[in-house]
């Protein structure tokens, strides 16, 4: 038994039955799946957010700083338990008092909505941010020149703040694709839940765990390559300050 | 921008609608999503297999019901259940007064002697006094935690708690604890298998105590659906009577799981 | 500067730092008077109409349980932090092997999810163990029995990583002048590095420390999901014996909101106290 030969049989990584593979891809299109529904969920809630932070009233400020509060000071894990079990239940409760019905949120639908939850309050601080690097005096000579408010935001602050917002987004996404491995824990079927199943039922723990973290790393080091493109585009004709 | 939103909020309201839409006649049915054989185990093609998937299906189609079955974390498995996620739950679920106070069970479709397992070469006994000053496991929110804690945890052991049946056994067979206590049959069936035929075996059967380790297994339903409730025993005292429960069982057991 | 992400500004959207803290006066404004009150009921009907009868008796659990998460995050963090440091260094000066394999350390460790590197530890390396008689004898086994070793393990890598990352910048970013005085004093290699390098290191990441360290108390409840007993798991016991989740999970909620207020309180004080030239 001590023959480490013994430990790997590259056989249960096989795409297709009897090898574990397919399951395991299946449940890393999974987690694709949420992190890009839950990331850009994030992303509309953190533009709300950060605009009604920077230019609501009070009470919707502080309400906004209630929520990213919140979330920066509890575990993901904890957001995820009550958000999967209370959340779905109180929008439950709101779609039926507006007469609409219970809706199923189950699966998909749901770990997308948690992930996006939290990644709103997250998001909403990085665009906060980067709205305020804006200098003051591009903004008052946009308002000098007599644009509107709307064109102000689009043709002013929104590109002039990419430059300042992308490396914390970028760095939102990779927080994204490993908080979904978090939902394994309300037995979501994602790519670490499919991994724990597969190296239960074979006892090929080391195995199964090291083949999904390679994935895992595959997708940080693939969306890293895309980043820097990115953010070489965003960055052009922007002085390098050193 | 004004027509992203648009692009997001509609599709949003279709994704809302579609799964209203699909959800409209079909019952889930939940059981934890976690390797529980000869019960419930996954497959290499990501399908669920065992004796209660396939118990699951001959119940669904005697009573006409339209089922889909759906994984979720045990320890959240009656949460889900209330909280409508699923609509019933065919888990290996023993009937009990305490979960009784929460949801409702179906009649019984099957029964289980409680057994503990420990590793080979070291002989002691499934009572107080043999597993006093050792380390016992038991998956959380079942019935063998209240017993091993009312039993063994006031009388000299340490009782540790798993999330997953498979843990525990791993962690036996890891040499982590020192026994675990299961479902006879569950158990029987990690002894079989090449893992637990290596380090471990049967103990004994606890002694029983019904209050806590209730009558038997059945459907749990959420409390006020009669008609479910109904359809299912109808259904499972017609499968009984139809041979097909004895047919699907003969597969996994060779003695007659429903008990007496 | 064209290192592309800065961890700082992602780790403050994160965590919850010092300069969130609210002061004494920003709640004496007229619709914060209100918005405290409707909080106010809300928290009173919380406490009225939901079901709390369970809570004097898991209260001793649950301190124990604190307890536990705050040694975690203790222990787990001052290992952590002790380890970036050369993790950093070397990354700045040292000779490539090192600082590729330090680089390469923190990519697989930032790349991937804590939750499958602590099952893999606990899970994986844990099963291997036990078949090599030599472990099963030496004098670590009943300690590699535990579970919470593999805890403190992971948790402990996870935050070297991070922080290796932090302390990376921050060495880098000493301005080469103040080195350089310190050789021109005489001062051997080794003096520079304890006397200038690494407090000035320290002091520059001080801000992102305190940011990473509410990070990975944040980090902490996954322990329970291998079977460690921290404030996490007691609250899960509660749900599981009781059959109610929503309280125990508002209650987990606050207590680890006031955990993060403490520790940021802590933070602020001692940054108060390390001397900054005053603009």
């Amino acid at each position: 038994m001590a023959d480490p030969a013994s430990f790997i049989n590259w056989g249960l990584l096989a795409l297709s039955p009897p090898g574990w593979g397919g399951v395991l891809l299946s449940g890393f299109v999974a987690s694709i799946k949420i992190a890009v529904g839950g990331y850009a969920f994030g992303l509309a809630l953190g533009i709300g957010g950060a605009c009604g932070k920077l230019y609501g009233g009070p009470i919707l400020r502080d309400l906004m700083e209630c929520y990213t509060t919140i979330v920066r000071a509890v575990p993901e894990l904890v957001l995820i338990l009550l958000l999967y079990y209370a959340g779905t239940d109180a929008l439950n409760h709101v779609l039926g008092l507006f007469g609409i019905g219970t809706v199923d949120i189950g699966g998909l639908a749901a770990g997308i909505f948690v992930i996006g939850i939290v990644q709103g309050a997250y998001s909403t601080e990085v665009l906060r941010g980067a709205i305020k690097a804006v200098p003051a005096g591009q903004i008052e000579a946009a308002r000098a020149y007599g644009m509107s408010p709307f064109k102000v935001t689009t043709r002013i602050t929104l590109p002039a703040m990419l430059p300042y917002a992308i490396p914390g987004l970028s760095n939102l996404w990779l927080i994204a694709t490993k908080d979904t491995a978090l939902l394994a824990v309300v037995g979501f079927s994602e790519l670490t839940l499919m991994t724990r199943q597969a190296a239960g039922a074979t006892k090929s723990y080391l195995l199964f765990f090291c083949a999904a973290g390679v994935l895992y790393l595959a997708l940080t080091l693939v969306s890293d390559v895309f980043i820097r493109l990115i953010e070489r585009r965003a960055r052009r004709g922007f002085v390098e300050q050193s | 921008m004004k027509k992203t939103l648009n692009t997001i909020a509609l599709t949003f309201a279709l994704c809302i609608a579609a799964a209203g839409v699909a959800s409209a006649e079909q019952v889930k049915v939940g059981f934890a999503a976690e390797p529980y054989p000869p019960f419930t185990s996954p497959d290499a093609s990501g399908n669920w297999e065992g004796w209660e998937v396939e118990f699951q299906k001959a119940v669904c189609a005697e009573a006409k019901l339209d089922c889909v079955i759906t994984p979720v974390a045990w320890d959240g498995i009656i949460p889900a259940l209330t909280s409508k996620k699923i609509d019933m739950i065919i888990g290996s679920m023993s009937i009990t007064e305490e979960r009784l106070k929460t949801i409702d069970f179906s009649d019984k479709y099957y029964n289980t002697p409680t057994g503990v397992i420990g590793p080979k070469g070291e002989a002691f006994e499934a009572t107080p006094e043999g597993i006093k000053g050792k380390t016992i496991g038991v998956q959380v929110s079942t019935v063998h935690q209240d017993y091993a804690n009312k039993y063994f945890g006031e009388n000299g052991a340490t009782v540790k708690e798993y999330q997953t049946q498979d843990e525990a056994n791993n962690d036996l067979a890891a040499g982590r604890i020192d026994a675990v206590q299961a479902d006879a049959i569950a158990l029987d069936a990690f002894l079989k298998s090449d893992q637990g035929k290596e380090c471990c075996e049967m103990k004994g059967n606890v002694k029983d105590d019904p209050a806590i380790l209730g009558a038997g297994v059945g459907i749990g339903i959420r409390k006020g659906e009669d008609d479910l409730k109904a359809k299912l025993n109808a259904a499972i005292k017609a499968i009984r009577e139809n041979g097909s429960y004895e047919t699907f069982s003969k597969k996994y057991f060779d003695f007659d799981i429903y008990g007496g | 500067m064209t290192e592309p992400a800065t961890p700082d500004a992602t780790t403050h959207a994160m965590a919850f730092t010092p300069e969130d803290l609210p002061t004494s006066d920003s709640f004496f404004k007229p619709h914060r008077i209100v918005l405290l009150l409707l909080a106010a009921a809300l928290v009173f009907s919380i406490a009225w109409f939901m079901r709390w009868d369970w809570l004097p008796r898991y209260l001793p659990r649950l301190g124990q349980g604190i307890l536990v998460t705050l040694a975690m995050l203790v222990s787990t963090s001052i290992l952590g932090f002790l380890i970036a440091v050369p993790l950093g260094l070397v990354q700045v000066t040292g000779p490539w092997p090192l600082k590729a394999l330090a680089k390469s350390f923190c990519t697989v460790i930032r790349g991937t999810p804590l939750l499958l590197q602590l099952w893999l530890l606990y899970y994986g390396l844990g099963s291997l163990f036990p078949q090599f008689p030599a472990i099963r004898q030496s004098f670590l086994w009943p300690y590699l029995r535990e579970s919470w070793p593999y805890g403190v393990a992971a948790l402990t890598i996870s935050f070297a990583a991070y922080e290796g990352e932090v302390m990376r910048g921050a060495f880098a970013g000493v301005p080469a002048g103040e080195l350089e005085a310190g050789r021109a004093y005489g001062m051997s290699r080794w003096t520079v590095f304890r006397r200038i390098w690494l407090p000035r290191a320290i002091h520059r990441a001080l801000p992102t420390l305190n940011g990473e360290t509410v990070l990975q108390l944040k980090a902490t409840p996954l322990v329970a999901t291998i079977t460690v007993i921290d404030v996490y798991a007691v609250i899960s016991k509660v749900r599981q014996d009781t059959f109610i989740t929503y309280e125990p999970l508002l209650l987990l909620a606050l207590i680890y909101m006031c955990l993060t207020a403490i520790l940021v309180l802590a933070f602020r004080t001692l940054e108060n106290r390390i001397p900054t030239r005053g603009a």
